[in-house]
């Protein structure tokens, strides 16, 4: 058997919660199965469960009893993490101070016995893969961090791993570096063709890479859906907050129609109810004249972003309404304005308490 | 202007205090070379006391440096390994084995001798050999290795690079060879340091343990300085500074050239 030969498996995940000695229960008992080839994000604000439920994966943390893993149809979880064929990002990188930058990415294949020559080819394929060329011989503290970065994920997808696991790879950098890799990761994540399961707490990373996004929230699993579900289809008011600027308006439904203080929203389809919960993204509100609409408001704030302008709304719902107009639009504070939102675009949540 | 003052001032004090340190040493050492210590230097200088004291006593300083490396070995062998296990397990067992290991810190060395030689002091054999200093002298050094190791692994994040290498299908033991040890590397050699010089020089527990047959350099010392006349004491602390102070230098530079990796 050819050592270095893998394939993206598709995981099984069975009923896998974690209970830590001390109690704290980071993730209830769960269930989740991923793609051969996809590229799956766990998204969630901190402390939600999302490196416990990736080291659960890698074989970093066992599950509590009668959790399972599944490599595709291989149950791997009493398999060490040596054993289970994955590659790891880790936050902090991890890569090793003793070594050069290439013995970094050569680590795996030389653990797998893998001759010196097929192993500096297979280094030179990283290096120009992750674009860290002329690097080779640099120790680590040698690097910036998105050097560093890169050299990590070499080092991870050399041993072509069944699975690729990333824990915040970008966290650590610094914004337009952040932009620049992240869109880079994602070439990379689709020509590798590679299962993928990216942690992340950034919701535009996690809309960017994802195939789909599980989104998370205490431990427990919010929502599963591509980027467009999770985004336009919230399950409930978490997702929709976390995922995406989001504006929640409460108010009773009757014949179709969701009543606010400032008039009326036209709904797609939706039984009467005294008391609702809706949400409606900021890029979906059209600013129009008030005479004929049916809702209205005043201008409360205008701020000028560059590519849009954001403003804000009273008087219209309970609460001040988030309205991403465009740039070109002259809108003044203190102004009256009639609001348009397409019926598709109001998202009726279901009631929580 | 000011700058100077202070800077001379300083010096001055730092100079000052090397030398209240300095100078004992200094008046030792040419005591042991001196042919008549209480007719002061001009009595001619001599190798005499030193030969003397190198007849006497090279079985002591022979088995001083036996039972330094060997203690050395020891710690190495297990004290590596446990501060790794301590490290990377954690929770509150690790912290209670821990607290163990540093005990003999705490506690008098003549106590611990003491124990010693209640628990083991009936096995006939064992308490008639070296054996039994070193086990004395690995109790008492075992809390430095482990300390000064497990200082490091909390420095570097030994944990994630040990998952690190663990992922891309290392075993244990490669991982210990490949990633651990060279990157504790700083810490195992401040700790080879500290075990050495201790161990060269430990007297307490050493005295207590210790047969006719089995001395070290200090208690030999102790030795000389209660039965000999004073040149010959001195000329004992001189050798046991030219035994010492190279492995110092030599250990330093070591650690130095870790650091800088
Ligand atoms: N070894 C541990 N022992 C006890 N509790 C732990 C341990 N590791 C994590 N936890 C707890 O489990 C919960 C989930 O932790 P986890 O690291 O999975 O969160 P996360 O979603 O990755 O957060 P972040 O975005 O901050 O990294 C947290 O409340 C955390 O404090
Ligand atoms: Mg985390």
């Amino acid at each position: 058997m050819n050592a270095i030969t893998g394939h993206g498996a598709a995981v099984h995940i069975i009923d896998c919660g974690k209970t830590f000695p001390d109690g704290t229960q980071a993730l209830a008992p769960a269930s989740l199965d991923i793609i051969a080839g996809e590229t799956l994000v766990l998204l969630g604000p901190s402390g939600c469960g999302k490196t416990t439920m990736l080291r659960i994966i890698a074989g970093l943390e066992t599950p509590d009893a009668g959790g399972r893993i599944l490599f595709d149809d291989t149950d791997v979880t009493a398999i060490p993490i040596e054993q289970r064929h994955v590659g790891m990002v880790f936050q902090s990188y991890a890569l090793f101070p003793n070594m050069t930058v290439a013995e970094n990415i050569g680590y795996g294949l030389k653990i797998r016995g893998v001759g010196k020559a097929d192993r500096a080819a297979r280094i030179a394929e990283m290096v120009a893969l992750t674009n860290i060329g002329g690097l080779e011989n640099r120790r680590i503290d040698q690097l910036s961090g998105g050097q560093r970065q890169r050299v990590a994920l070499a080092r991870a997808v050399a041993v072509r791993p069944r699975v690729l696991l990333l824990d915040e790879p970008l966290t650590a950098l610094d914004a337009s570096l952040r932009d620049r890799l992240r869109s880079e990761l994602n070439r990379l994540l689709r020509s590798l063709g590679i299962t993928a399961i990216y942690v992340t707490h950034d919701q535009a990373e996690a809309m960017e890479l994802g195939d789909r996004i599980v989104v998370m929230r205490k431990g427990a699993i919010a929502q599963i859906g591509t980027p467009r579900d999770v985004y336009f289809q919230p399950q409930n008011r978490f997702v929709a907050e976390f995922v995406g600027a989001a504006n929640i308006v409460e108010g009773p439904i009757a014949q179709g129609r969701l009543s606010l203080p400032g008039g009326w929203l036209a709904l797609s389809d939706a039984a009467d109810a005294a008391a609702a919960v809706a949400m409606i993204r900021p890029e979906t509100i059209g600013l129009v004249a008030e005479g004929g609409a049916s809702l209205c408001g005043t201008v409360e704030s205008v701020s000028f972003i560059g590519d849009r302008q954001r403003v804000i709304v009273t008087g219209a719902a309970s609460k001040p309404l988030t309205i991403d107009a465009p740039n070109g639009i002259n809108v003044e504070i203190g102004q009256r304005v009639g609001l348009s939102v397409a019926s598709a675009a109001v998202r009726v949540l279901p009631k929580e308490d | 202007m000011r700058d100077r003052l202070i800077f001379a001032g300083q010096l001055g004090f730092t100079l000052l205090v090397a030398a209240f340190l300095v100078v004992p040493v200094l008046l030792s050492i040419s005591a042991g070379i001196t042919v008549n210590y209480f007719r002061g230097i001009q009595s001619g200088v001599t190798l005499q006391w030193v030969a003397q004291v190198w007849g006497l006593y090279k079985g002591e300083i022979g088995l001083s440096f036996l039972i330094a490396f060997a203690t050395l070995a020891v710690t190495l062998v297990v004290g590596v390994p446990a501060a790794y296990g301590l490290h990377v397990r954690g929770g509150r067992l690790s912290r209670v084995i821990e607290e163990i290991i540093t005990l003999p810190l705490a506690i008098p060395g003549l106590a611990i001798a003491l124990a010693l030689l209640l628990t083991y002091g009936g096995f006939g054999g064992f308490r008639q050999s070296w054996l039994f200093i070193l086990v004395g002298h690995t109790v008492f050094t075992m809390p430095f290795m482990v300390r000064s190791v497990m200082a490091v692994f909390a420095s570097v994040d030994i944990k994630t690079l040990d998952e690190g290498a663990a992922s891309l299908g290392a075993s244990p033991w490669t991982r210990f060879c490949n990633v651990i040890v060279p990157n504790a590397l700083p810490g195992i050699l401040a700790g080879s340091l500290m075990v050495i010089t201790l161990s060269l020089g430990e007297f307490n527990l050493t005295w207590m343990l210790h047969t006719p047959l089995t001395k070290t350099l200090p208690v030999g010392l102790a030795d000389s300085y209660a039965s000999m006349r004073l040149e010959v004491a001195s000329a004992y602390t001189l050798i046991f500074f030219i035994m010492i102070v190279p492995l110092l230098v030599a250990m330093q530079m070591f650690a130095d050239k870790g650091e800088k990796q």
